[in-house]
């Protein structure tokens, strides 16, 4: 392993990932590892990914595979607008799901996707604690109550003019 | 060695501890239908097409990845696990282009197979379909990953045997897709373009990139004079495309068809195999002298070159700066030969015949275009491009005589011929060094030491009191370890014979994969055995057995290269890589 090469990832990460070098099995802690960059950058970014994998000399490959399975991890940055459909279980019950589906084809991305232009990007997330207003979706700081999926174009295209202005 | 004793189909069954049901199976004659299981790769149990049934368990099990235990009692076959496996069949079809007709696997397609053998005969419903682009991006090996049926034996291969690690399965679900890191085209990865993923392909999701339309081309075209020249391992299998017997070799029919096909000249680079021993015996010995860049690699293998290239760099001074016999042959072939025959290299069509889809890439590589801006090869074709090309010209294979190849590029020694299979080029490199170092005349010619079908080899070589440490690898996870003891120090070595491909170049990615039906899968070490088999062979049968007593050899270098090592000869026949990126993990 490279100990003189520089790393764009933080020392903190890089500190990290020669920790978990020592153990037992240190490939079982990739995901672990992801999880901290994507807590620090906000996304997996390709040079981020392979620096992992130069440090951990886990194949490339492999971590992508990983990266892009479960869709906790972003592989780009969120979006101007980032779009949350709340999934906890009063939402849910209360036609979530289909709002999600909405979003996903009105803007032509999956979970933990952004657009091509970087304006919007979209996930799911628990229980925000507001089960009152079911179903819930935030756009950044802003709550959309009681939302219902015929409503999805209408918020998008109200984003996208006051965008234009 | 403990037995397990179970039925199978109502035959009583003992098989050694440990073989999966399918073993057991096989071995009373039940063959359980399957596509994932790959008997050289480990196991994956992704189809489930080789499900059976299991008195005491609800569900079928897959056959592939169940250990046999004492007493089971077995059922291979059943209206319902029929339909089991046929509707899973129908599933992979409804997602899958209809294109056989036109397909390079038609005929020879484990996913057609399947369907047929299981009675599919008509299709029920139209699923949705995947989508993906075709990777045409690299000049060696092509992805149609619309094709691809998540068996992972590609992924498998690439990892467990090549140690490259460029394939992985990415994302889940419907979008789930086999790709190199970050779904980039095979041409920015670190595929080293070895084409063993085409090998184990059931489908035509991996293919080669065929040559045969420029070859045509070429020999139709009255401006060009069109030169072959074929590999030694291309003589050890062509024959299977014929369904023509194993361990036999097919040089002189292989000559005539290509005489037929149109060729003006017909060559062999097993003669330019003898001139890359002439050149890295000189060069091991003046290394050996200086004791610089020791111990050397052997650079024969072009997908041993990418290898190296992308992950280990820090050898590349170790590696041989010989190009290879199709690069020196092609270089001959516009220079020396040429000039002899007053033509214009321009005018010159160079097509190499190999075993390998690595050689397509290196043929294109900047190191290998002359100064005059040409390449010194012009196209490459695989032993199975070769085969439909014959096959399409309407040559019965069966029926031909024998030819000769042309003078002057077409004589060889034995030891030409066995650079074919693994330890071939070490056993041809120790018979002429033995020679140059002692000054005296060889008894034993052959260097069982060095032979094997196995990945990894080492022994110490006693040239009367010289000893010389030499390790032949093939397949990279094994020249992984060897490369790993030359930088740790842990040996010395002098000379390490390096094939990308496992069992040598008769196993390479071009060569012939055999029909569905054989349940031979290449990377078979049965078959590999027989094709090296077919080498050997012709290396006892010859008379003249050492590179350095090649007449034409001998010849060439009085008329043209003056002496191993001489400016010109390093001018015209040899070469020097550099890294690569992205960078490999090892
Ligand atoms: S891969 Fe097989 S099933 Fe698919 S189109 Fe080609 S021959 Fe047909
Ligand atoms: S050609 Fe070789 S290195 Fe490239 S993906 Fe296929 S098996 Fe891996
Ligand atoms: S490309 Fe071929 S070998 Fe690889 S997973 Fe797909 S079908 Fe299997
Ligand atoms: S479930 Fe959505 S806010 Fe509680
Ligand atoms: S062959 Fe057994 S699961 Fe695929």
């Amino acid at each position: 392993m490279c100990t003189n090469k520089k790393y764009t990832l933080s020392d903190e990460i890089v500190d990290y990932i020669n920790e978990c070098l020592v153990k037992e099995h240190p490939e079982s802690y990739l995901i672990a590892i992801l999880h901290k960059v994507q807590g620090i950058y906000g996304f997996l970014s390709e040079i981020h990914l392979d620096e992992v994998a130069h440090l951990l000399q886990v194949p490339t490959a492999n971590v992508y595979g990983v990266a892009t399975f479960y869709h906790y991890f972003r592989l780009k940055p969120r979006g101007q607008f980032a779009i949350s459909v709340c999934m906890g279980t009063a939402c849910f019950v209360k036609g979530a799901d289909s709002v999600l589906t909405s979003f996903k084809s009105e803007l032509g991305i999956d979970m933990g996707e952004t657009t091509s232009d970087g304006l919007f990007s979209l996930e799911g997330t628990r229980c925000i604690g507001v089960c009152a207003l079911a179903p819930v979706v935030t756009i950044n700081d802003r709550v959309y109550s009681n939302v219902v999926s015929q409503q999805v174009s209408q918020i998008l295209n109200e984003i996208k003019a006051a965008e234009r202005v | 060695m403990k037995y397990i004793n179970a039925v199978i189909d109502g035959l009583s069954v003992s098989v050694e501890e440990g073989k999966t049901i399918m073993e057991a199976a096989d071995s009373i004659g039940s063959h359980v239908p399957r596509l994932c299981f790959h008997p050289v790769l480990s196991t994956e149990g992704a189809c489930r097409i080789c499900v059976v049934d299991v008195e005491g368990y609800n569900n079928h099990l897959p056959a592939c990845a169940t250990k046999l235990q004492d007493g089971m009692i077995i059922t291979t076959n059943s209206p319902s696990l029929r339909e089991t496996r046929r509707d899973l069949v129908e599933l992979l079809l409804d997602n899958h282009p209809k294109n056989c007709l036109t397909c390079e696997r038609d005929g020879n397609c484990e996913l057609q197979n399947l369907s047929y053998k299981l009675g599919v005969r008509e299709r029920l419903f139209e699923g949705w379909r995947k989508e993906f682009k075709f990777d045409d991006s690299n000049v060696s090996v092509l992805r149609d990953a619309e094709k691809c049926i998540l068996c992972k034996r590609c992924v498998r291969v690439c990892s467990e045997i090549q140690g490259v690690h460029n394939l992985s399965q990415m994302y889940r679900g419907v979008k789930t897709v086999v790709s190199p890191a970050f779904m980039a085209p095979m041409d920015e990865s670190v595929c080293i373009k070895c084409g063993q993923c085409i090998n184990v392909c059931p489908t035509a999701a991996f293919i080669e990139r065929d040559e045969t339309d420029k070859v045509w081309n070429a020999i139709n075209d009255p401006n060009k004079f069109v030169v072959v020249q074929t590999a030694p391992a291309i003589r050890s299998a062509i024959g299977e495309g014929w369904d023509m017997p194993y361990s036999t070799s097919w040089t002189g029919k292989t000559v005539a068809a290509l005489r037929r096909l149109g060729f003006d000249a017909v060559f062999d680079t097993d003669f330019t195999a003898d001139l890359t021993i002439m050149e890295e015996s000189h060069e091991l010995m003046e290394r050996l002298k200086s004791g610089e860049n020791l111990p050397m690699i052997t650079s024969c293998s072009p997908g041993w070159i990418n290898f190296v290239e992308h992950f280990y760099p820090e050898l590349l001074p170790n590696v041989s700066t010989c190009k290879s016999p199709m690069q020196m042959l092609s270089t001959l072939a516009k220079t020396y030969y040429a000039e002899k025959t007053h033509r214009d290299p321009k005018d010159i069509y160079v097509v190499a015949v190999m075993p390998c889809v690595a050689k397509k890439f290196e043929a294109k590589r900047p190191e290998h275009y002359s100064p005059n801006g040409y390449p010194y090869t012009d196209a490459v074709i695989t032993t199975r491009e070769l085969i439909w090309m014959i096959k399409a010209y309407g040559i019965d294979f069966v029926k031909l005589h024998e030819d000769e190849f042309d003078v002057p590029l077409g004589t060889s020694s034995g030891a030409g011929d066995i650079f074919g299979a693994t330890g071939g080029v070490m056993e041809a490199a120790l018979r002429t060094a033995y020679e140059k170092i002692t000054g005296e005349s060889i008894e034993n010619l052959t260097f069982t030491e060095v032979r094997a079908v196995e990945g990894l080899r080492e022994a110490t070589i006693d040239i009367k009191g010289t000893l010389v440490n030499v390790a032949v690898a093939n397949g990279l996870n094994n020249a992984k370890i060897i490369l790993e003891k030359v930088k740790s120090g842990e040996k010395q070595f002098h000379l390490i014979e390096i094939m990308a491909c496992p069992g040598g170049c008769v196993n390479g990615g071009g060569q012939p994969i055999p029909h569905v039906n054989k349940f031979i899968y290449p990377l078979d070490k049965d078959l590999v055995k027989k094709r090296q088999q077919a080498l050997y062979s012709i290396d006892e049968a010859k008379t003249l057995r050492k590179s350095h007593e090649n007449p034409a050899i001998l010849e060439l270098y009085k008329e043209f290269l003056e002496a191993p090592g001489s400016h010109i000869a390093h001018e015209l026949l040899h070469t020097t890589y550099s890294e690569k990126s992205p960078k490999g993990i090892k």
